[in-house]
């Protein structure tokens, strides 16, 4: 049976919670091996088990902390994925997660895709979006072992509880970095990440002003969502660019997605069309986002978000 | 200070991408230079325009057409270019990446390399890695900051939740620019007349002997489904509003 490891993505001191939705895509091909660079194996084997995975690899090395290397992180991966026979090398496509498995690629000189949002072992393909979302393309990964993310919410985690072990690996890495992460500035990180929300709920222009994005938050607050802006709403100055979908933004692929004020650019869809249900709030009847969403409300937010926060409530 | 730019020519995000066969579609589009590159050039040309020295060098990997692109970015502020000819319709990016490293070892001694955390045909994401290794360079990629210090560049680059980390990296290095590292010009006519001017140096692909190892291929290519016109909710707020709660509860189950 093939083994396909994936990168236990973690942050501070907490398994991101995309990852299990990986372990039930990588549980498809074989069994999965997880490998964990915060040392913490032994705290995340519990929750993991849940998902099927059976052994979880905590890989050190002395004198190095991952979290602040980025290129030893990468080595790290490589060697575990060499060392333990692993035919894919699966990680959640997230700025961290990209930035390790991209590195943890070339030090294995293996093919790598990004952001995919499916995948077969059957034939060794991903699928993955082409021309900002317009395109899909079919990629065959053509090497042993190869790398490759996976679009946050692209697979639901299914529980299959087992039994999961914890190995501990030491492995000797060059410990003369070029590169080396020296702070975390969190000042706007009371948001939360839109990437991993399964509810998103995104304000265009019309919202006129940053105050007036409470209007939103209070309404995700009811649903446990994240908040979004459009490219228009970020240049106007209303929200951070941390906060943007779209193209040049985040791309986002939630359970729900609620766009109000929303016009409905090719490159705002780049970024969310692989949401599962799109709901469109918008006063002008004519607004392209009517034509590519599931459902619309043609209406003033301002009148209808309210509204809609108190009967989430109920 | 010499530093190099790499830019692909790609069709716009706004244009209509028609498939064509298995894995082809219709080049009758508009093409632009990468937006994420863009960011590149832009910091590039105006780190040489404070240091009062310097020269920046565009490097592409395309057909014929990729001149536009060049000279779109020359009139920005490159000095020269350097287009590496190739008709392969989807180059690899390991490809790309050996071409690129060729290209530039061929010119000159690169003090720092900038490009496009991504572009936006084929969304790959690894151009710069590879290019890294290819030129035995650190990388460093999404960077929305970015300042030099001595020998080492200081950058920041955006990660989850509008968090950012701050980064120390020896130079040279090659950057991935994106969205926030600075507002790419928009050229006035006199650059765009004098951009003309300015060389594009012509290199066959084929001249460069490169070895495309096929990791990956391109099996199909096909256009996503739009949704049709989205069902309209009818009455009044507080009607549409409970038929979209019940519906998005009973029926989607997305809450």
């Amino acid at each position: 049976m093939s083994k396909i490891g994936v990168f236990i993505e973690t942050a501070d001191q907490d398994i991101k919670k995309s990852v299990p939705g990986i372990i039930s895509a990588a549980i498809q091909g074989g069994e999965v091996i997880g490998f964990v660079l915060d040392g913490l194996a032994e705290k995340y084997k519990e929750s993991l088990g849940e998902y099927g995975i059976t052994q979880l690899v905590n890989l050190t090395a002395p004198d190095i902390d991952f979290s602040k290397q980025p290129e030893a992180a990468g080595d790290a991966l490589a060697q575990g994925a060499k060392e333990f026979g692993v035919t894919a090398l699966m990680g959640v496509s997230s700025p961290t997660g990209n930035d390790i498995l991209a590195r943890a690629a070339m030090a294995l000189k293996a093919p790598l895709a990004l952001d995919c949002v499916d995948i077969n072992f059957q034939d060794n393909t991903v699928k993955k979006s082409h021309f900002s979302g317009r395109a899909i393309a079919t990629i065959e990964m053509c090497a042993s072992p190869f790398v490759c993310g996976i679009r946050p919410n692209s697979f639901d985690a299914a529980p299959i509880p087992a039994t999961c072990m914890v190995t501990e690996h030491s492995i000797a890495i060059n410990t003369d970095s070029a590169i080396t992460i020296t702070s975390v500035d969190k000042a706007d990180s009371g948001q939360k990440d839109l990437t991993e929300a399964s509810v998103i709920i995104t304000g265009g222009r019309p919202m006129g002003s940053s105050e007036n994005f409470k209007l939103l938050e209070e309404c995700a607050e009811t649903l446990d969502a994240a908040v979004g802006a459009s490219r228009a709403a970020v240049d106007s100055g209303y929200a951070p660019h941390s906060m943007q979908v779209g193209q040049t933004g985040k791309i986002v692929s939630p359970k729900l997605y609620i766009g109000c004020g929303l016009s409905g650019s090719v490159q705002h869809f780049a970024g969310m069309k692989t949401s599962n249900v799109i709901v469109a709030i918008n006063t002008d009847k004519d607004a392209p986002i009517f034509t590519k969403s599931d459902y619309g409300i043609i209406g003033d937010l301002f009148e209808v978000v309210p509204v809609l926060t108190e009967a989430l409530k109920k | 200070m010499r530093i190099y730019v790499c830019v692909k020519h790609v069709p716009d995000t706004a244009a209509n991408i028609k498939i064509v066969d298995e894995t082809g579609y219709d080049k009758q589009v508009k093409y632009v230079a990468n937006p994420y590159d863009e960011y590149g050039v832009e910091e590039a040309v105006s780190l040489v325009e404070k240091a009062g020295e310097g020269e920046v060098i565009a490097v592409c990997v395309g057909n014929e057409t990729s001149a536009n692109t060049l000279k779109s970015v020359m009139a920005m502020g490159v000095h020269r270019s350097i287009l590496v000819k190739t008709d392969e319709q989807f180059p690899s990016s390991a490809l790309i990446a050996k071409a690129l490293a060729k290209a530039i070892k061929n010119d000159g001694q690169a003090d720092l390399v900038f490009m496009g955390k991504q572009s936006v045909d084929s969304e790959g994401m690894q151009t710069p890695y590879r290019l890294g290794v290819e030129l035995s360079l650190p990388v460093v990629t999404g960077v929305v900051g970015f300042s030099l210090e001595g020998s080492n560049a200081i950058v920041q680059r955006e990660i989850d939740g509008g968090a950012r980390e701050s980064l120390t990296v020896r130079t040279p290095c090659i950057i991935g620019a994106t969205k926030g590292l600075n507002e790419p010009r928009f050229p006035k006519l006199p650059a765009i007349l004098k951009a003309k001017k300015k060389e594009i140096k012509p290199i066959d692909m084929s001249s460069l002997e490169i070895v495309d190892e096929k990791g990956c291929r391109i099996k199909s290519l096909e256009p996503v489904q739009e949704r049709s016109n989205a069902k309209i909710l009818e009455g009044s707020t507080e009607e549409i509003v409970n038929s979209l709660v019940k519906i998005l509860r009973e029926e989607e189950k997305v809450i």
